[in-house]
């Protein structure tokens, strides 16, 4: 897979897999995002009409921009690859023998076996299952001292300290992403600086290997993990730590039995918010994993774009879909809980 | 406390280590400073509390009292001085390792956990065994009337509810000293008055000393032992309640206690005895223990409102312990009316009169000359 020309094209391909879980996740970060909020008090204050219009809003848009989509998808993955364009056969056909017309439905389960037969994608899938496991838990390990640090700096400071987080995500992933082969690489900054310093004698290798992959994942979504992190740590009311203190526990005690199970809404968050989206990841594994870096959102692209097999790709994100389901509807339900209990 | 009296029956015993000179103090307190900047809380205080003591820490705020207490807790470290515990230096000793409970102004209660495992939490610390848990948490609950609450959440119960939850926390790991912060702020005005009288019973009933910071002259009357009227980080007295009222040693203390009438003045010698020549006033004012300085020297007289004799008539003025004026407004608050009496010299002096038999009619009205006596007993001579 070469990326020079093709980098468009492969975050294009990146986005329409990832869409619908991109989506999805949005949605129930909207709907607790407060200005959207305030949009539909406004609009649901207008009235019965105005009611309707604000309910209707949200699900247009979940019809034109998620269900729809979907639909085709799952079309395509019933369909048959064909040298044509689009390159998959119709599913749907009209039959005349004099007598009668009829309409023809052929649905093609050939693409659904082959996942299920060869045995490439299913260890894709768990493959990408484990990477973003692994990946979310280093994520979470990097992002709770960072987030603890911030909601625990002076309260002058966490304004820049958040800015800092968020003011790379201005610029494209894609470019950052690049940046880490400058770094990982075996001539790279790292390794260099490595060498300079005397504490190795050959480069690690570390492009192109597993690792590179988790470094580039972890740099890349740890903002998904620290804001919410942030946002349950700086309500942790102070006091409470100090209570514990005064009952006789030690305060690295106290950080696991008060801080985190009290910061744990914001933990369950951001590994959702991490693992969902990783799962499909595709530009990360491309860019700085090697030949053996399995993960499905790769699988995904090389049939889309070098086997040009559609209805296999489709078949593929459809039940990355599925995969994925579990996580999200356990995600909604946390997210639901959660707006139960400020209630 | 037995001093040569008589055989017979016994004498009552009286709870006063600090005027017993053999007596230890549980909680030392020596020239203890903690400044944040330029802003000293509290400021060279020494302070010796004895076991058993219901001890009260009084002060508007930002007078350094919570910062005083949170330095017995262990939360601020003093930047000189020392506290010493049952003879154990405490001053570098961190929180976790202070046999000192702290009852919060905001409770402080682990929200994710229920009351019973609240409660629980230290003893779990120390690794109770989990039966013995089981029975001190249960006798926790019983102290504080609260035995079939152990298993809601601390979201799940009333301010007073929470507020004995956080008793009961801070008590069942039995304190050497147990400091309470506030602890009835919360609450609302009757259920205060009835929850003052149940500390006390709990504190009788478990023996552990008592810290309280407060605001509230009202609670610290009724609760304390011993008060320390604290003034912009230094103590300004300390005393019982009594002395408190009675005896207050500057007019910052005799001002934040109660109301008081203060006549500023002079000391004059006249056959021997020592009087206070008050222009204010309007008349010389005799004391029961005049202060042993030379004439000339300025003294302030203070008199509580309840302490005057007020009457309709009009005597000359010029007598000893008496002044007269106009009334200029009553206030009729029920069990006492309150007198606002303007003075010839212009002050206006604040007298009340309890009302011991129903009011038809008023003796005293609007606009009545009326004057008003005092005992020599009555009047505290203050130097500051």
């Amino acid at each position: 897979m070469s990326f020079g020309s093709a980098t468009q094209e492969a975050t294009k391909a990146r986005w329409s897999a990832r869409a619908a879980v991109i989506l999805s996740a949005l949605r129930a970060t909207l709907s607790a995002w407060p200005p959207s909020r305030w949009l539909m008090h406004l609009v649901a204050s207008r009235g019965p009409s105005g009611r309707a219009l604000a309910i209707s809003l949200p699900y247009a848009w979940l019809l034109v921009f998620f269900l729809a989509p979907f639909a085709i998808v799952l079309k395509i993955s019933f369909s048959e690859a064909d040298v044509a364009i689009p390159p998959y056969t119709a599913i749907f056909g009209f039959v005349d023998d004099l007598e009668s017309l009829y309409v023809e439905i052929k649905l093609n389960l050939s693409n659904y076996v082959l996942l299920v037969e060869d045995s490439l994608y299913y260890r894709a899938y768990l493959n990408s299952l484990r990477i973003a496991a692994i990946s979310t838990a280093l994520t979470l390990a990097v992002g709770l001292p960072l987030a603890y640090a911030m909601a625990r700096a002076p309260q002058r400071w966490r304004g820049t300290l958040l800015m800092m987080v968020i003011l790379p995500f201005w610029t494209s992933s894609l470019i950052r992403v690049y940046a880490w082969i400058g770094i990982l690489k075996n001539e790279g900054l790292l390794n260099g600086f490595l060498q300079w310093l005397g504490i190795i004698n050959e480069p690690l290798a570390i492009m192109n290997f597993d690792i590179a992959v988790y470094i580039g994942i972890v740099y890349s979504y740890l903002p998904f993990m620290v804001l919410p992190l942030y946002a349950s740590l700086e309500k942790l009311d102070l006091s409470l730590l100090e209570a514990a203190a005064d009952l006789g526990c030690r305060p690295i005690k106290a950080f696991w039995v008060i801080t985190v199970p009290l910061a744990m809404p914001g933990i369950i968050a951001g590994c959702f918010l991490v693992f969902i989206p990783v799962v499909g990841e595709v530009v990360i594994p491309d860019l700085l994993g090697g030949s053996e870096t399995l993960m499905i959102g790769k699988t995904l692209w090389s049939e889309f774009f070098n086997n040009h097999d559609w209805p296999v790709a489709s078949a593929v994100a459809i039940i990355l879909l599925l995969v994925l389901v579990v996580p999200i509807v356990l995600f909604q339900r946390h997210q639901a809980a959660r707006q139960e209990a400020a209630r | 406390m037995s001093n040569g009296l008589p055989a017979g029956p016994a004498p009552r015993r009286i709870y006063e280590p600090w005027d017993d000179s053999q007596a230890k103090a549980l909680l030392s307190i020596s020239n203890v400073s903690r400044s944040y900047g330029s802003v000293t809380a509290v400021d060279q205080v020494s302070l010796d509390i004895y076991a058993g003591e219901f001890f009260a820490l009084l002060g508007p705020s930002g007078c350094g009292k919570t910062t005083l207490l949170r330095i017995l807790a262990g939360f601020e470290r003093p930047q000189s001085g020392r506290v010493t515990l049952d003879g154990a230096d405490m001053t570098e000793v961190p929180p976790y390792r202070r046999p000192v409970n702290m009852m919060f102004q905001s409770y402080a209660l682990f929200p994710h956990m229920t009351v019973e495992d609240n409660i629980a939490f230290g003893l779990r610390q120390e690794g109770t065994p989990s039966r013995e848990i089981k029975r001190r948490v249960a006798e926790a609950l019983d102290l504080v009337q609260l035995e079939t609450y152990g298993k809601r959440k601390p979201h799940q119960l009333s301010g007073g509810q929470k507020q004995r939850v956080a008793l009961a926390r801070s008590l069942v790991k039995r304190p050497k000293l147990l400091l309470l912060d506030e602890p009835l702020g919360a609450l609302d005005r009757k259920l205060r008055e009835e929850t003052q009288f149940e500390l006390m019973t709990i504190q009788e009933r478990v023996g552990i000393t008592f810290v309280i910071v407060t605001h509230d002259q009202d609670e610290a009357m009724t609760m304390a032992s011993r008060i320390a009227v604290m003034d912009r980080g230094r103590i300004a007295q300390v005393a019982t309640p009594t002395e408190i009222y009675e005896q207050p040693n500057s007019r910052y203390v005799a001002t934040f206690i109660g109301s008081v009438n203060i006549f500023e003045g002079n000391l004059v010698v006249e056959g021997g005895k020592s009087l206070v020549r008050s222009a204010e006033a309007g008349c010389d004012i005799a004391l029961a223990q005049a202060p042993a300085l030379a004439a000339g020297h300025r003294v302030w007289v203070a008199v509580r409102p309840e302490k005057f004799e007020i009457a309709r008539d009009t005597t000359p003025s010029g007598a000893t312990n008496c002044v007269s004026g106009v009334v200029w407004d009553i206030g009729y608050l029920g069990n006492l009316s309150t007198y606002r009496v303007k003075l010839d010299s212009g002050k206006i002096v604040i007298a009340t009169e309890a009302n011991r038999t129903r009011l038809t009619e008023r003796t005293i009205t609007w606009e009545d000359r009326v004057t008003l006596r005092w005992t020599p007993q009555a009047g505290v001579a203050l130097l500051s």
